[in-house]
């Protein structure tokens, strides 16, 4: 859920950045002194990351089911298995579906409620507090609740009656047709927050004399937000969408407690099916499918580290 | 105008406000009622309020046997976690050397590793180790998975403390270390406890390396616990609501005490350098 170096929108820099690296003396240690510190935390992170980063590009190669040893080399194929299965491929595609929804529905609803919160409205301490509530509950806490809450005739079917929208009642979570949708929105339901937060920060960063300044020349609140607000917004924008297409990426624990990637499938994603073949002792195959989103995650990465860079070289401080 | 405008900010507030209480304010009052009461009218109050599917969640001992277990992993964590991202955060803000960015690119890169992904060689490497149903078995990892967004957020903070300081440190002959102990730590409290909450709520909320590591039904967690209830007890709705909601108090209150702590925390790695 995290960000990496990134453009710090606005950083308040008096001095630009290169003559205070300068300024700033900043001692020289010797090399076994520096890895005496940094000592703990890389071992943790070479066991527990690294290796099996490297371990799972391996098992990728091989089939195996994780008992015997790792002989039988494959090469390729498990990749081109995976790419020729249609459940595979399903996955994928809720991977994705998932992200366009997530960029065109859940960061402008975000967007929308920061703005919200960035406004003169009471009790904005109260309401920021309460929306991003759904985003420290557990993602087991969370499935489980909605489970209930979209079972047939539960209580968002009984409220579609009590409205007089009875009619629109279906099986929110056993229709294939509908389910990847309502796994969205419960997915908005509990990431909003996250984004809201990330987002009203960085409003919070633009100064009002901007704002004002806009409406004395006479822009409507329209032409203020679009030519004033979005630009100065847009590194925290590019923040929230990386992080949520990452995310979306690599969905496992929601779905797999609310649907288990079900029925049939029809709410999978590349994480549910990498564990269902983990399930099967499919390891090299499951590794293969970790290795794709890896390679995906990278594949969004790199370009965005290459824009926040470019940004850098460019010296355009916001 | 201007009134209508407010009116429909407020009217916003109120809709989004309700998509958020109502879903937990459904499983609260749930837990209240009888599974007859939740099938025939589960948008109403109680009628009348049962107490025994919260009594009896909180009289049965695998209830606090997970909420044990979750306790201990949550502390070994940050326990773990936070003494190695601040030394390693230490170093690479306050000391030059060779390789320093690169080893530091080397922990953001952890950030696109999520545990879901590495948890087919982490399970051998564990099994290896002989860490499977041992809480260490979750914890190391989980710190280890820890260390990228706690090093990303803690070396700007320590950046930002003066160089005199470090200067007079170092004409009163202190080292690194008496310099790291004695004026670093003491003066970043905010970025500790910010990065040791953040933690503890990501264990504490830990699903699938439990789910995997923790075997033995002893040693499991209480999202493990929510998730066994649910599906064993099927039809039975309200006890499986009362569990949910018990599981969630604790991170509640703990959300209500530290909200300063995570929403800061997370926005400054979010937005910092």
């Amino acid at each position: 859920m995290s960000v990496t170096e990134l453009d710090a929108p606005t950083t308040p820099a008096p001095v630009p950045r290169r003559a205070r690296r300068q300024r700033r003396r900043r001692s020289d240690i010797s090399w076994p002194a520096a890895i005496a510190f940094l000592a703990p935390a890389l071992a943790l992170y070479a066991l527990f990351v690294l290796y099996p980063i490297v371990q799972s590009a391996r098992y990728s190669l091989y089939d195996w089911n994780g008992l015997g040893p790792l002989s039988d080399f494959v090469g390729l194929d498990n990749f081109r298995e995976a790419f020729g299965d249609r459940f595979f491929r399903d996955a994928l595609r809720h991977n994705a579906i998932v992200i366009v929804l997530s960029l065109a529905l859940q960061i402008p609803a975000a967007l929308a409620l920061a703005m919200l919160l960035n406004s003169k409205i009471r009790g904005r301490a109260a309401l920021r507090m309460l929306f991003f509530a759904p985003f420290v509950l557990s993602e087991v806490v969370t499935g489980v609740v909605w489970r209930q809450i979209l079972r047939p005739g539960g209580m968002f079917d009984q409220t579609l009656d009590a409205v007089g929208a009875g009619g629109l009642a279906k099986e929110w979570l056993a229709d294939p047709d509908v389910v990847l949708y309502s796994m969205f929105f419960v997915i908005s339901w509990k990431y909003f927050g996250f984004h809201m937060i990330i987002l009203l920060a960085g409003l919070q960063q633009i100064p009002d004399s901007l704002r004002e300044a806009a409406a004395i020349d006479g822009a409507t609140a329209w032409q203020a937000f679009r030519h004033v607000t979005l630009p100065l917004l847009a590194p925290t924008i590019r923040v929230s969408v990386f992080l949520s297409v990452i995310g979306a990426l690599q969905l496992f624990d929601l779905v797999w407690v609310t649907t288990r990637g079900g029925p049939i499938g029809a709410s999978s994603t590349m994480a549910t099916f990498l564990y269902e073949r983990f399930g099967d002792r499919q390891l090299g195959y499951a590794s293969a499918v970790s290795i794709v989103i890896f390679g995906l995650s990278l594949l969004v990465a790199i370009p965005y580290q290459r824009m926040a860079m470019r940004r850098d070289l460019a010296g355009s401080v916001t | 105008m201007r009134r209508i405008k407010r009116s429909m900010l407020y009217l916003v507030a109120a809709v989004v406000t309700l998509i958020i209480v109502l879903p937990i304010a459904y499983a609260v009052l749930g837990g209240f009622r009888t599974n007859r009461q939740l099938i025939e009218s589960p948008a109403s109050l109680p009628d009348p309020w049962v107490w025994s599917n919260y009594a009896n969640t909180l009289e049965n001992p695998r209830f606090w046997r997970t909420v044990g277990n979750s306790v201990l992993i949550a502390l070994l964590t940050v326990g773990i976690a936070v003494p190695a991202a601040s030394l390693a955060s230490f170093v690479m803000a306050r000391y030059r050397f060779p390789g320093r960015e690169w080893i530091f690119g080397l922990f953001v890169l952890g950030l696109l590793f999520p545990v879901a992904v590495a948890i087919i060689p982490l399970f051998v490497v564990l099994r290896d180790i002989h860490l499977l149903s041992n809480p260490l078995g979750v914890a190391l990892p989980q710190a280890a998975f820890a260390l990228p967004l706690s090093i990303v957020i803690m070396r700007p903070f320590f950046r930002t403390i003066p160089d005199e300081l470090q200067d007079a440190a170092e004409i009163d002959g202190c080292g690194p270390w008496r310099f790291y102990w004695s004026v670093v730590l003491p003066l970043s409290r905010p970025v500790l406890s910010t990065v040791a909450v953040i933690t503890l709520v990501a264990s504490w909320n830990a699903f699938l390396l439990p789910l995997l590591v923790l075997v033995d039904p002893d040693w499991q967690t209480l999202p493990i616990g929510v998730n066994n209830v649910s599906t064993q007890y099927t039809t039975d709705f309200a006890l499986v609501l009362a569990y949910t909601v018990l599981a969630m108090v604790p991170a509640l209150i703990f959300y209500l005490i530290a909200e300063r702590q995570i929403v800061g925390g997370l926005t400054a790695g979010a937005l910092k350098e």
